[in-house]
């Protein structure tokens, strides 16, 4: 038997202002998987990353998402979150005077009210929180600091990954989180990303380079070539791209079987 | 007589209450050298009248409906027993002067044992017995002629604190001053007074609230004159949360010596039209003032700060950030001028209104202005208004919180960049869960 499926994009046709983005994506995410959408800049990855969030301003002209079964696109951007949707910002926003232990515990006890789950206090959350900085390798002084502000592009991507840990979703999208990152945060990052995979829960990144899946290693790849995935496969497709170039890609394509 | 009424000017009806109070009902005058100040605010009053929006520095702010209210100045003292603790810092350790409208009552206050010279008075009770140094300050920087209300305030004011921190002299706790309107009368007519002199390196925290019980159209017009010495460090918190149909007009006159170190606060919530009027005179070298300041408004409220801070020497900074929340059809008015005179050379002057506007219909009108007669100083300015910035809302929203969360949050933090100023740690922790509170009671965010 097939694990549950987590999200299935059908048929997606989305865009903003009437310029069409996205040309009918399908894609189908079980639970304990990873994925990765890969394609060149302008084939609609990151608009595929906001809808899923449900950032406003996209217009989803036909199909539809359904995440553990739910019309996702009907769900308010919180209720996703606490319903277990998170996405890793590609640009996360500084908010000054938030400060970061506030928002995080905030964020935390409204997934875990959802849950059913009891409301962390201040000291609980505190231990788990301590405890995940670590794995990030965050600092001390971090969660003392407003959201994001002043941090550098990697304390930024780590800050995303530290969220997600916090969080634990059902299915994390991940939007380039591996740029902005050096080699070494990158190892750090892939490392927690990689112990968040358990058999409940899905992931979905979202690159442009290969380079991420050295250490992510996808169960699934999909090429997204002008709105459209034109290709899937195993991590080895990851690879070939890799060496071949997205041109090749492009000149080549070969549908997928819907 | 139908002729006679027409052409009675705005200003008969304050000239016949005046005469009426001092001269036929024989209220005190205090002091011999009092009765004189008193008459040249009236006089004053008799030429200028109240401000009208033809004037620039009146130009958003229209008196008018103060006008048309009848004019009862309050003279007698409320023995209205009044729970403290419904107001706000009522609890925080402090010496408590609580005034009912106007009037000192000595059995709602609570004056906390000081060092020797310390005094903590009402300004009745030693304009009767010891007036040297009220003699020497009492109306000496607050100028009386600038403003009707200013000239209103000198002929009538009743009572009001008179804070005397001698050389060296440290008032430990902080001192509240406690403004509560119990008054039904429209047009009833409050006037503090308040008199802050701080010897050179002496400390003092004050705190200055205003509060009503009612819902009336009574007129709050204070004045507050601050002598600062030098090295003199002086943190003044106002706190403005009158009646919501009340009117408040206040001006705060301070004169600072070398070396002082003066932080001033004002939070304006309340009113239904607000004008707080702040004029620092930078009078020594090297010394540091910040006014900081809080608007929050809703429905129609309006609520004016008007600044004027002036370098008369070298090498001070001076720094306004006030930030302003304006809901609904309410109004903001900003004006900063900074006054850099020839002599105020290496000045460092900072100017910031930031404006967070929550509706459509609620309007901010600002005006930085900086006038500069020396060659080498450092003076800027900036204003902003906007509204909530759309991306830290999804940020917020994408991690679980709800967007009226969302929206309260991001608004604190914009309240919290002003609150964060204030030294007086209870007072600061105490204003920011009344912001926080005041924002989960909005029903529009």
């Amino acid at each position: 038997m097939q694990n549950e499926i987590i999200l299935e994009v059908r048929n997606l046709h989305a865009g903003v202002e009437n310029k069409q983005i996205l040309k009918g994506v399908n894609l189908v995410i079980r639970a304990g998987e990873t994925h990765a959408v890969m394609g060149p800049n302008g084939s609609g990855k990151s608009t595929l990353a906001q809808i899923l969030a449900g950032r406003e301003g996209y217009e989803v002209t036909e199909g539809q998402v359904l995440y553990k079964s739910r019309d996702l696109l009907e769900m308010d951007p919180e209720e996703r979150a606490r319903e277990g949707v998170f996405l890793a910002f590609q640009y996360p926003v500084e908010i000054p005077g938030v400060n970061s232990a506030y928002f995080l515990k905030s964020a935390l006890n409204e997934i875990r009210k959802t849950r059913g789950l009891p409301e962390l206090d201040a000291m609980d959350f505190l231990a788990l929180a301590k405890d995940k900085m670590k794995l990030l390798e965050l600092r001390e002084d971090f969660l003392k600091r407003s959201v994001n502000e002043g941090f550098s592009g990697g304390e930024k991507k780590r800050n995303e990954i530290f969220q997600m840990a916090m969080l634990e979703p059902k299915l994390a999208v991940l939007d380039e989180t591996d740029s902005g990152l050096d080699i070494d945060a990158l190892k750090v990052v892939a490392h927690v990303v990689t112990r968040l995979k358990a058999a409940d829960r899905a992931q979905l990144l979202i690159t442009h380079y290969q380079r991420l899946l050295n250490y992510i290693v996808p169960d699934f790849v999909h090429v997204l070539v002008d709105g459209r995935i034109v290709r899937s496969g195993g991590k080895e497709l990851a690879l070939e791209l890799e060496t071949r170039g997205y041109d090749w890609i492009v000149k080549h394509p070969e549908p997928v079987p819907a | 007589m139908v002729h006679a009424a027409q052409n009675m000017r705005a200003s008969d009806p304050y000239l016949a209450r005046f005469e009426d109070t001092f001269e036929r009902e024989g209220a005190s005058r205090g002091p011999a050298w009092l009765y004189p100040i008193r008459k040249a605010g009236i006089s004053r009053f008799a030429e200028i009248g109240l401000p009208t929006p033809q004037q620039e520095d009146w130009r958003f702010t229209n008196v008018a409906p103060i006008g048309r209210l009848p004019f009862k100045p309050l003279w007698a003292p409320s023995d209205a027993t009044i729970k403290l603790e419904q107001f706000q810092f009522a609890k925080l350790p402090a010496s408590r002067m609580v005034f009912v409208n106007g009037h000192y009552s000595p059995k709602l206050s609570t004056i906390l044992p000081q060092e020797s010279g310390v005094q903590l008075r009402s300004l009745t009770e030693a304009l009767s017995s010891d007036g040297a140094v009220l003699q020497k300050y009492l109306g000496r920087f607050a100028k009386a002629d600038e403003n009707g209300f200013s000239a209103l305030n000198t002929a009538f004011f009743t009572d009001g604190a008179f804070i005397h921190v001698p050389a060296g002299k440290t008032v430990r706790e902080a001192v509240h001053l406690m403004f509560i309107a119990t008054t039904t009368e429209a047009g009833a007519a409050i006037h503090p007074r308040n008199l802050i002199v701080a010897e050179p390196n002496s400390k003092l925290t004050l705190i200055e609230s205003y509060f009503s019980t009612v819902q009336s159209a009574y007129v709050t017009n204070a004045i507050d004159e601050f002598v600062v010495g030098d090295n003199a460090v002086i943190e003044h918190c106002k706190f403005q949360d009158e009646s919501r149909t009340a009117y408040h007009v206040a001006s705060q006159y301070l004169h600072l010596g070398r070396g002082a170190n003066v932080i001033s606060h004002s939070f304006a919530f309340g009113a239904k039209l607000s004008r707080n009027n702040i004029r620092a005179t930078l009078a020594g070298e090297g010394l540091d003032c910040i006014l900081n300041g809080l608007y929050i408004t809703r429905d129609e409220q309006l609520a004016d700060h008007h600044m004027i801070v002036e370098h008369a020497k070298p090498h001070c900074n001076s720094h306004e950030y006030y930030n302003g929340i304006l809901d609904d059809r309410s109004k903001g008015v900003f004006h900063g001028r900074i006054l850099v005179q020839q002599e105020a050379q290496k000045t460092d002057a900072k100017q910031t209104n930031k404006n967070l506007l929550l509706s459509d219909d609620a309007t901010i009108d600002t005006k930085p202005q900086l006038e500069i007669y020396a060659d080498d100083v450092k003076c800027t300015h900036g204003a902003t208004v906007g509204q909530l910035n759309d991306e830290s809302i999804f940020y917020l929203r994408a991690r679980g919180i709800g967007i009226d969360t969302a929206r309260r949050i991001l608004i604190h933090a914009f309240a919290g960049e002003i609150i964060d100023r204030v030294r007086c740690e209870p007072l600061r922790e105490e204003l920011d869960r009344l912001v926080w509170d005041r924002l989960e009671d909005n029903p529009h965010l």
